[in-house]
């Protein structure tokens, strides 16, 4: 009993999926049963979106302190409506569309590691300040965008199999990738060395500036696709579609286990945070509490499952 | 921290260093200051006045007290995502309970700075990333000020509102207020020997431990100073809006980090300047207030010039010769 704890504790991610089975537990003993597998379909669904981004903020902020990308509201929103533009509505230019809105994504991470390299700024501030550049273009490019996406777009988003949305799978394997990526590649490697100790690594021979570049181009990449899929999702793109996405992507990478301080990094754990964070909501909107007390719970939630999953061990 | 910059120093020359770096990083955000009031000239000249700065300067107090809240986070290696939102809550209170029930909202306030202690020794005694916790509390200060302030509404207390509508003669009071609470926690951070022990807890906190110091009790410290600035930060926002609304402050979170940056700080390493913090500040405040407007940049636009002013003020301290040595 205590080694299968003590396995537990070795784990910090496990407790992100005991906290996503509790609160989906306590939802469906509200409703006594009822619609319990539609919850678990709809946070589905929901997860993902935060899973994309949260892979993405997950290698940036493994890169060590300080590391983290604020632009990637900013990028989102413009990303949507870059895809709804070239999609415009017509089935067959859905991958062009996608792949339209990733490219977007990817300028932005490439001016992104631009502004951290020749102004040698913390990247908070290079990211954040690139973000008020990318919400002003978006706000002129998108002005009075309209357009629905593509149906067929539209009906692959929502498709799912045995009340599994594909997209979910999709995802799911885009994490598996991720994980191989992060543990078995060179850059992978470079990412956790990197974030463990900068110096050390950069005396090792480790491309470091590459590394990093590579690193926030990917993050801002991913960041575009999720764009995509949203404005697909909520049919249509809009300025501040991606705005939540702001603290849930910091809130799914550090709930799910990985490390603020750098060099540590979990991929499982991105699921079970998003599952958690999209849950909670559902069952405070299912207990049909008022705007101020679902934040109030949210947030003492959020803080008590990072507190009882405790930090990093205190180097003695 | 951010790129990996190899200066070698001969040890006599070290100490000098040490002091030109500490000018340096004072001077440049008073630079870019600088900078910014030669194009508002430029632009306006008539906005140099005394009624000028007045007008410019008044929300760079509230900005200014939030920066500093900030900062002290920043100094034992922590970050604050929640000061936006709390000072959102600090207006409400300030606009309701302390206008109508003055025991009750004095109670609240300082109820909320001890929310703040209580955070510094959580975070330290668990080992939390601040990120986090302080994101969850963005959550409970804003869920609070709703359930406080559905509606945009309320009233600030008289005495608050003669306060910050002080008109000293010759200086503005923005401008008095801003180097007041620059000097006084210059003199408190960095002059005295607390103070010292305070940045060292994110300079070295092994040493300091190693020396005898609790670094429970400078973290609570200085997470109780951030909850008092915040606090501060607050009531001086709706002195001078007289009204308050749940998301005023939602902004400040990220002005508060830029500032501190701007002002010289760093995230890591007790590396921080509270006079720098307060320039930084007003920077802010001025190219994002009246700059923009007076250069007539179309509203779609106005965001985005803020990020290019603050690439371009960044970018000045990079051309000025910022070579500090990190790690």
């Amino acid at each position: 009993m205590t080694a299968a704890l003590a396995k537990i504790g070795a784990k910090p991610w496990i407790w992100s999926f005991v906290g996503a089975l509790v609160v989906w537990l306590a939802a469906i003993a509200f409703t006594r049963g009822y619609g319990a597998s539609g919850m678990v379909t709809a946070a589905l669904s929901l997860a993902v979106f935060s899973v994309i981004v949260g892979v993405g903020q997950m290698f940036v902020i493994t890169l060590g302190p300080g590391n983290v990308d604020l632009s990637l509201p900013a990028n989102i929103g413009l990303a949507s409506a870059v895809a709804m533009k070239v999609m415009d509505g017509s089935d067959s230019m859905v991958a062009v569309g996608i792949l339209a809105a990733v490219a977007s994504g990817l300028a932005i991470g490439i001016c992104n590691y631009l502004l951290i390299w020749a102004l040698r700024i913390p990247p908070i501030i290079a990211t954040l300040s690139m973000s008020f550049i990318i919400q002003s273009v978006d706000i002129s490019y998108g002005r009075g965008l309209q357009i629905k996406p593509p149906p067929e777009f539209a009906d692959f988003i929502t498709l799912q199999i045995f009340g599994v949305p594909i997209l979910a799978i999709a995802t799911a394997l885009l994490t598996i990738v991720a994980a191989i990526v992060l543990h078995r590649t060179i850059y992978g490697r470079s990412v956790l060395a990197i974030g463990q100790n900068i110096r050390a690594a950069w005396l090792a021979g480790i491309p470091v500036g590459r590394i990093r570049f590579a690193t926030y181009a990917l993050c801002a990449a991913l960041g575009g696709l999720n764009g995509a899929l949203l404005a697909g999702y909520f049919r249509g793109a809009s300025v501040d579609i991606g705005n939540e996405y702001l603290l849930t992507s910091i809130a799914v990478v550090v709930i799910g286990g990985t490390s603020v301080a750098g060099g540590k990094a979990n991929v499982p754990g991105l699921w079970g945070a998003a599952l958690f964070l999209v849950l909670l909501l559902t069952m405070l909107n299912t207990f049909g509490v008022s705007a101020g007390v679902r934040l109030v719970t949210t947030g003492l939630i959020i803080i008590a499952v990072i507190t009882i999953a405790g930090g990093e061990k205190v180097q003695k | 921290m951010t790129s990996i910059s190899l200066t070698r120093t001969s040890a006599p020359s070290a100490f000098a260093a040490l002091r030109s770096r500490q000018a340096l990083r004072t001077a440049l955000p008073a630079l870019s200051l600088a900078l910014i009031l030669i194009a508002i000239a430029w632009f306006n000249p008539r906005a140099i006045s005394y009624f000028g700065f007045n007008l410019m300067l008044n929300l760079a107090i509230p900005i200014a007290l939030a920066t500093i809240a900030q900062m002290f986070v920043i100094t034992v290696n922590d970050l604050d995502l929640s000061i936006g939102t709390f000072v959102g809550f600090v207006g409400c209170v300030t606009a309701t309970w302390l206008r109508d029930a003055p025991a009750l909202g004095i109670t609240v306030l300082l109820g909320s700075v001890a929310v703040y202690a209580v955070l510094g020794a959580l975070i330290h005694i668990r080992n939390l990333p601040s990120i986090v916790v302080t994101l969850g509390m963005g959550f409970v200060w804003q869920g609070l000020a709703i359930l406080l302030l559905p509606k945009p509404g309320g009233k600030a207390p008289d005495w608050l509102l003669s306060f910050m509508q002080l008109k000293p003669p010759l200086i503005p009071f923005p401008i008095i207020a801003a180097v007041a609470i620059g000097l006084i926690v210059h003199f408190g951070l960095m002059r005295t020997s607390f103070g010292a022990i305070l940045r060292g807890a994110g300079g070295n906190p092994l040493a300091i431990r190693r020396a005898g110091w609790s670094l429970l009790k400078t973290k609570i410290v200085m997470f109780t100073l951030a909850g008092i600035f915040g606090v501060l930060s607050g009531m001086a926002l709706i002195g001078i809006t007289t009204s308050a609304d749940a998301n005023i402050g939602n902004g400040y979170t990220l002005l508060s980090i830029a500032g501190v940056i701007l002002g010289g700080g760093e995230f890591v390493g007790g590396r921080v300047s509270p006079l720098g913090a307060v320039i930084g500040a007003l920077t802010l405040a001025l190219a994002a207030n009246s700059l923009l407007s007076f250069m007539h940049i179309p509203p779609d636009w106005q965001v985005g010039a803020n990020g290019a002013i603050l690439i371009i003020v960044l970018a000045a301290r990079v051309v000025l010769g910022r070579r500090e040595s990190r790690q």
